[in-house]
């Protein structure tokens, strides 16, 4: 009750800081608007920040938005990849959440969400006290699987990296690539798809071939596949790794890693195969953030949430909306942070819909996902996804979307104002 | 009454374009756009801005990206997905947003 006074009090006071501002940024936002609804978002990351902010923008501010995000501010995995390679400063990927609360009245609480009561309609977080909503939007992203990586226990992590979040993992395997002696093995292993953004490992792969390359020449990327091929643009990621990383970097598909030995620096496949290396970087498989598994949202191979693709509300919880990474995906949408904000747009504009007393529609999604291949090329994999009534589901829209031609110097502009716009646009 | 009257006044005058007074709902496809070309359009990158380009210019565009005119890395997959109605309304919907 008091954490419920407070929360309506705090709101006031976010609003009317928006109002004056309201001119400037020529979104009406008036203090004295009735609210139609309450939405908590949990996690502020690509999908949750762009639902946080659509949700302030399309109700013209009439729509309560409390977005529940435990880190103090917002790291990108996009462009993560160019600050293991040294092309990029890790201060470019971090962002602060303060334009979603003075542009668009968002009240940001910085708390782990612990508990979803979706029949008392409120959530719990560790310190933060409790919100009420009318609707909640989960979009925790992943959680690794430790457990199915025998020997990657709490000790392993320090060592062994996966830098499959970005932050201090990020700097601390770009410091292990620095400390590598030229002439060392540098080891990646990919869990089985589906994981977090399909080309990305093969990015990461160029990358830091790419950095070897001119740094420590006598050195090797060795690519452990648990899938039976490259997940994403493979054609292209093959024509470069002959071209440019020949004798560099060496792909070895079907290769499940199932342990690991850190006093060794190793890591073991099914097949017993044993692989060491100076900087062991193990990407393990991962589902749905912890708090959607504690929700009871978790419904699809014990890993990923399904959804009704209209409304992106959960198929195991009333009220509850899932998006991004947390998905079980349409076919051939990829867990991509593109995708993660067009399902947040989805989920915004439904729950506008429905608190507008309309019935939500179906709504048109795209994803762009652009790779770099060493400092200065990118390229990219792009798709069109439609509502099919009949499949209750997001389609590729045949013909629309497809590859680049070949990675070049443009589409690496494109590549890196394509960041700095998205993040602009989930945050600002 | 008289107070409550006037609130509703007040609050009539903020209605957004984009809002909930009205009874359609809003082209919320247009946003697909905005990943890249920046919110409303607006956007300060290498991707060019949408915002205050003209409808006729904007169709244009799409049709010779769409035909393979205009040489593109990215647009002439993506224009590909929406049908000449839609690329009509999010050309609409650019060419009223401001600069
Ligand atoms: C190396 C790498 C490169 C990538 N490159 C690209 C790229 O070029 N383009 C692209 O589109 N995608 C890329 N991706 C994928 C992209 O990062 C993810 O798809 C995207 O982050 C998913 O968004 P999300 O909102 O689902 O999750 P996230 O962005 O991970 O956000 C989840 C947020 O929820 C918070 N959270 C979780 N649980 C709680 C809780 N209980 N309480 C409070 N807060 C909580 C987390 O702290 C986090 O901030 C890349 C990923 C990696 C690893
Ligand atoms: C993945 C990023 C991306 C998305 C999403 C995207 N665009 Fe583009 N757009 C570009 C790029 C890059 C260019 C430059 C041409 C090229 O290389 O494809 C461009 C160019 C354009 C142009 C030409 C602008 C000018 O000044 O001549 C128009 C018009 C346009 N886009 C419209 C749209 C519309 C409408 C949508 C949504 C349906 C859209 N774009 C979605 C990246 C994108």
């Amino acid at each position: 009750m008091k954490n419920e006074t407070n929360n309506r009090r705090q709101f006031i006071q976010a609003l009317t800081a928006t109002a004056s501002l309201s001119a400037l940024s020529g979104t009406a936002f008036a203090a004295n608007k009735k609210s139609i609804g309450r939405v908590v978002v949990i996690g502020g990351g690509f999908g949750g920040a762009t639902a946080a902010k659509y949700l302030r923008m399309w109700s013209g501010g009439r729509i309560e938005v409390t977005l529940i995000e435990r880190n103090k501010e917002f790291i990108s995995c996009p462009a993560s990849n160019e600050v293991l390679a040294g092309y990029r400063n890790f201060d470019t990927l971090r962002h602060g959440y303060d334009g979603l609360k003075k542009n668009w009245g968002v009240k940001i609480v910085h708390a782990s969400v612990t508990a979803i009561d979706a029949d008392k309609r409120r959530v719990k977080t560790d310190h933060g006290g409790e919100f009420a909503f009318d609707h909640v939007i989960v979009a925790p992203g992943i959680d690794f699987l430790y457990d199915q990586i025998a020997g990657y226990n709490e000790a392993a992590r320090e060592k062994i990296l996966h830098a499959w979040k970005a932050g201090p993992q990020t700097l601390a395997l770009r410091k292990q690539l620095e400390a590598m002696p030229d002439g060392g093995v540098y080891a990646l292993t990919i869990p089985k798809a589906p994981y977090r953004c399909p080309p990305g490992p093969y990015e990461r792969a160029c990358l830091i071939a790419s950095y070897l390359k001119t740094n420590k020449p006598k050195s090797k990327v060795l690519v452990l596949d648990a899938n039976d091929k490259i997940q994403s643009k493979q054609k292209l990621f093959q024509d470069v790794w002959e071209a440019d990383y020949k004798d560099l970097i060496e792909y070895q598909p079907n290769w499940n890693a199932v342990s690991v030995d850190a006093a060794q620096n190793a890591v073991t496949n099914e097949l017993g195969d044993t692989v060491k290396a100076a900087v062991l970087n193990v990407v393990p498989p991962h589902r749905a953030g912890d708090i959607a598994q504690s929700a009871g949202l978790i419904n699809v191979n014990q890993r990923w949430c399904a959804v009704d693709w209209v409304t992106l509300e959960s198929t195991a919880v009333k009220n509850v909306h899932v998006i991004g990474d947390a998905l079980m995906p349409g076919p051939t949408m990829p867990k991509s942070g593109h995708m993660a904000n067009q399902h947040g747009k989805a989920a915004a504009a439904a729950i506008v819909e429905m608190l507008s007393g309309r019935t939500p529609q179906p709504t048109l999604m795209a994803n762009t996902c652009y790779s770099m291949v060493d400092e200065n090329r990118g390229m990219h994999v792009a798709s069109v996804h439609r509502y099919d009534a009949e499949k209750k589901a997001h389609q590729p829209v045949a013909g629309a979307g497809g590859l680049s031609v070949e990675p070049n110097k443009l589409e690496g502009i494109f590549a890196h104002a394509w960041a700095n716009t998205i993040w602009k646009e989930m945050l600002t | 009454m008289k107070r409550s009257k006037i609130h509703i006044v007040v609050a009539l005058l903020f209605v957004p374009i984009i809002g909930v007074a009205q009874n359609t709902p809003p082209d919320y496809f247009v946003a697909n756009c905005f990943n890249c070309h920046g919110t409303d359009g607006r956007g300060h990158s290498t991707i060019p801005p949408l915002a205050g380009l003209t409808k006729p210019y904007i169709i244009e565009q799409i049709a010779a990206f769409k035909a393979g005119t205009r040489p593109a890395t990215v647009m002439h997959q993506l224009s590909k997905g929406y049908t000449d109605d839609e690329i009509a309304r999010a050309a609409a919907y650019f060419a009223a947003q401001k600069k």
